[in-house]
């Protein structure tokens, strides 16, 4: 865990102050909406179709119980008693009042959350590997690295008006679980030759309308000089990029449109311009920020204590366990995903009961601490072998045990027509009926590793264009339809699902996902080989084929 | 619209001249980059202090060579949201070590006021009374401040690690 010093809290409260002021000044007229709206934005504040959203942040995914415990009372407080994780590791309240937001701004600063730069045109809460610092084989800790972005970004005197909103995320893993590559910018941490720590910078990912996959522009820039080379990338955005049509003002159109060679050579002019700014971070500096992360006393525990050797027996925990359960770095100890996608359920939600009760059994195995993926899926990151059985046990009554993550019914989807006011059609109940479909853990299994993406329009929350399968709300002469794509991934071989053939109407998705799926398994060479694999050897022919024929 | 420099509401000294209406013969004016580059001998010769309408869609490296002999650079920020002259007040004030009056100008709101002092900003034009009259309160918002900028203001990062030496000295 990270521990906010006196400084950290300080700007916090701060914020909040000024957040009061500006409200106050909206409430009495003294703002007008139109102004009102960006300073909100700056601040995780959205209208919405019934309400205003909130969207509070948790930087690089970590919570501590007694957090988790507050945004549970913040559900119940100030909102109809959920939440709504995103793909972003922040968590969203649909029904929040103005008048009141300042007050839950308050009980969140008193826990260190904030909602600083959760919205709005400038450097969004900095993301990394919801796995970071427990992960087998890890570089090192990207948290560390996140922190220092973090707080190199937040109330940033040049770049919190950008001509369009602006996402960092780091992995420090061989496998990307941070999806750097749709990312404004991406960093990767590995060592040089001479083992010294630094980043491969990718720049320019980006969904939406014209989706981007990141590109590589310095293969490696070492650590000390992180800040300053971003400050050169931004510098050089904030003065370049687009701001005569929004759809066109993120940084992967700039880049897109000078070409990755040309606006390499700007950012390294730029950057050799700047010179000694007082960003070079020198070894106390990092260690600095390292010093304020803490980690658990683990025990010296066996790999295979007895109580997993009798759970074994049980063929439902065993299910939970071969789907829910990962290596951790740690002998003994693993690490625990926490499915908040029940069949029939909207993907991320949880009810403040669900957050308490987690924090409770993240104080009881995890060392009080909890995780956030992009997956919108919770983890509780340092669990005791012996304790899998109890935490399973418990997990199931609160229904957050199902056996499905990295499957076909882990559905990551936007909130769509039900809350967004800028939805062409439904997200959520797309998701819940396919959870129906695939409801037999078994056949799910048989499935293997399938990702499904829904977005309710081309802003791409749901990353529909990464999906093994993407789902993409459209309208149709007042009506809902939805694009198909199949082949996308989010990974460190991310790519772009191709279409595989008209849009089919709100009533035939489900038919048509299950169609796909059946084409794969007959399609598949071997039980081992991966839905993209297949769409990858094969292309997307014979699933339209199979798709359409009847159609 | 009134002016807020060092901190306080003053009475302006510099005229706006509009492209193609006459220059005072002496006194402080303020111009449009266009005019400015006319024939920049010209103006900066004249009696009088000379202040430049910077837009902020032109690099700053056209100004460069006159930044000692000018009493102001006006930057312009035409919304709120259009944040590209903190690039270039920066860029003035710590690459090319500008030290006239910096002025802000356009939709001038409180909710910028840190930010471009940070910036280096000393002057603005703002556009509601109120906020001009709540200047000072506004600018003692903040007492701390994660990223280094020209403006000297200690930084987090350097009060932490003061706090450690003093810690590690007095064991
Ligand atoms: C309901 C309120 C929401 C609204 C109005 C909204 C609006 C938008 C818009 C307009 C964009 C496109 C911006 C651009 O490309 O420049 C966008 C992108 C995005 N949104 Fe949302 N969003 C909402 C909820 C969510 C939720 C719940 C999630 C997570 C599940 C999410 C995750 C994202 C992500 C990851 C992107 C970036 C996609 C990309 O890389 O281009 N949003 N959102
Ligand atoms: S993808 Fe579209 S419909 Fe879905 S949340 Fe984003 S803006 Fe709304």
């Amino acid at each position: 865990m990270y521990a906010y010093d006196e400084l950290d809290r300080t700007l916090i409260n701060e914020r909040v102050s000024e957040f009061r002021d500006q409200v106050k000044r909206r409430l009495s007229g003294e703002l007008t909406e139109d102004e009102f709206k960006i300073l909100r934005l700056q601040n995780g504040v959205y209208l919405q179709l019934h309400a205003y959203m909130f969207r509070v942040a948790i930087p690089y995914g970590t919570l501590s119980s007694k957090q988790l415990r507050r945004l549970a009372h913040v559900a119940r407080r100030y909102d109809r008693g959920y939440g709504h994780f995103t793909t972003r590791q922040n968590i969203q309240f649909n029904w929040i009042k103005l008048a009141e937001l300042p007050d839950a701004l308050a009980e969140l600063a008193d826990v260190g959350i904030h909602a600083m730069q959760t919205s709005g045109n400038n450097m969004r809460n900095v993301t990394s590997d919801q796995w970071a610092g427990v992960a087998p084989g890890e570089v090192e800790d990207p948290r560390i690295w996140s922190e220092i972005l973090r707080q190199h970004t937040t109330l940033h005197p040049e770049f919190s008006f950008l001509p369009r909103k602006f996402k960092i995320a780091i992995t420090a893993s061989e496998h990307d679980r941070a999806a750097i590559k749709i990312h404004d910018i991406g960093l990767r941490l590995h060592k040089n030759a001479d083992g010294e720590t630094g980043f491969e910078v990718l720049v320019g990912g980006g969904l939406g309308r014209t989706p981007f996959i990141a590109k590589t522009i310095k293969p490696f820039v070492h650590g000390r000089d992180i800040l300053s080379y971003v400050e050169a990338i931004l510098r050089v955005y904030n003065q370049y990029g687009r701001r005569d049509n929004i759809y066109k003002a993120r940084i992967k159109i700039l880049v897109h449109e000078l070409g990755i060679e040309k606006f390499a050579r700007e950012v390294e002019e730029e950057w050799k311009l700047m010179g000694d700014v007082g960003l070079t971070l020198d070894h106390s500096a990092i260690e600095e920020v390292r010093s304020r992360f803490s980690y658990p006393a683990y025990e010296k525990l066996p790999h295979m204590p007895d109580e997993l050797k009798q759970a074994a027996a049980d063929p439902l925990f065993e299910r939970w366990r071969k789907n829910s359960v990962a290596p951790h770095k740690v002998q003994g100890y693993s690490i625990v995903t926490l499915s908040l996608k029940p069949v029939g359920g909207p993907p991320g939600d949880a009810t403040a009961d669900q957050m308490d009760a987690v924090a409770d059994l993240a104080d009881k195995y995890s060392f009080g601490e909890i995780r956030v993926g992009h997956e919108q899926n919770l983890a509780l990151p340092h669990v005791a072998k012996r304790d899998l059985p109890q935490l399973w046990r418990a997990l199931d009554r609160l229904g957050l045990a199902t056996p499905n993550v990295n499957l076909v019914t882990d559905i990551i989807a936007c909130p769509g027509l039900d809350y967004c006011s800028l939805a062409n059609a439904r997200s959520i109940p797309i998701a819940q009926e396919l959870t129906r479909r695939f409801a037999n853990h078994d056949t799910a299994d048989m499935i293997g590793r399938l990702h499904i993406n829904i977005s309710g329009c081309i802003n791409a929350c749901g990353h529909h264009h990464v999906g093994h399968i993407g789902i993409l709300g459209v309208e149709k002469n007042g009506e809902e339809f939805y694009q198909i794509t199949i082949g996308g991934r989010a990974d460190e071989n991310a790519q772009m699902g191709v279409l595989i053939g008209p849009a089919v109407p709100y009533a035939e998705v489900a038919d048509v996902i299950e169609d796909i799926v059946e084409a794969y398994l007959a399609l598949r060479d071997r039980p081992e080989e991966l839905f993209v694999d297949t769409v990858k050897r094969l292309g997307v022919e014979p699933f339209k084929e199979r798709v359409y024929a009847t159609r | 619209m009134p002016l807020v420099k060092q901190g306080r509401i003053t009475t302006d000294l510099f005229v706006h001249v509009a492209d193609g209406a006459e220059l005072p013969g002496d006194g402080a004016i303020l111009i449009s980059a266009a005019r400015f580059l006319e024939d920049p001998e010209a103006i900066l010769k004249r009696a009088g202090k000379a202040g430049v309408i910077w837009p902020n869609s032109r690099a700053v490296d056209d100004l460069v060579p006159y930044l000692d002999r000018l009493a102001a650079v006006a930057l312009v920020f035409p919304t709120f949201r259009d944040g590209r002259a903190y690039s270039q007040a920066r860029l003035l004030r710590e690459r090319h070590g500008y030290e006239g009056e910096l002025r802000a100008i356009g939709q001038i709101l409180r909710d910028q006021f840190v930010f471009m002092s940070r910036a280096g900003f000393d002057a603005f034009e703002v556009k509601k009374d109120a906020d001009a009259d709540a200047f000072a309160e506004t600018m003692k918002r903040y007492s701390v401040f994660y990223q280094p900028t020209g403006d000297g203001r200690v930084t987090a990062l350097n009060r932490r690690m003061q706090l450690r030496h003093s810690e590690s000295a007095g064991q």
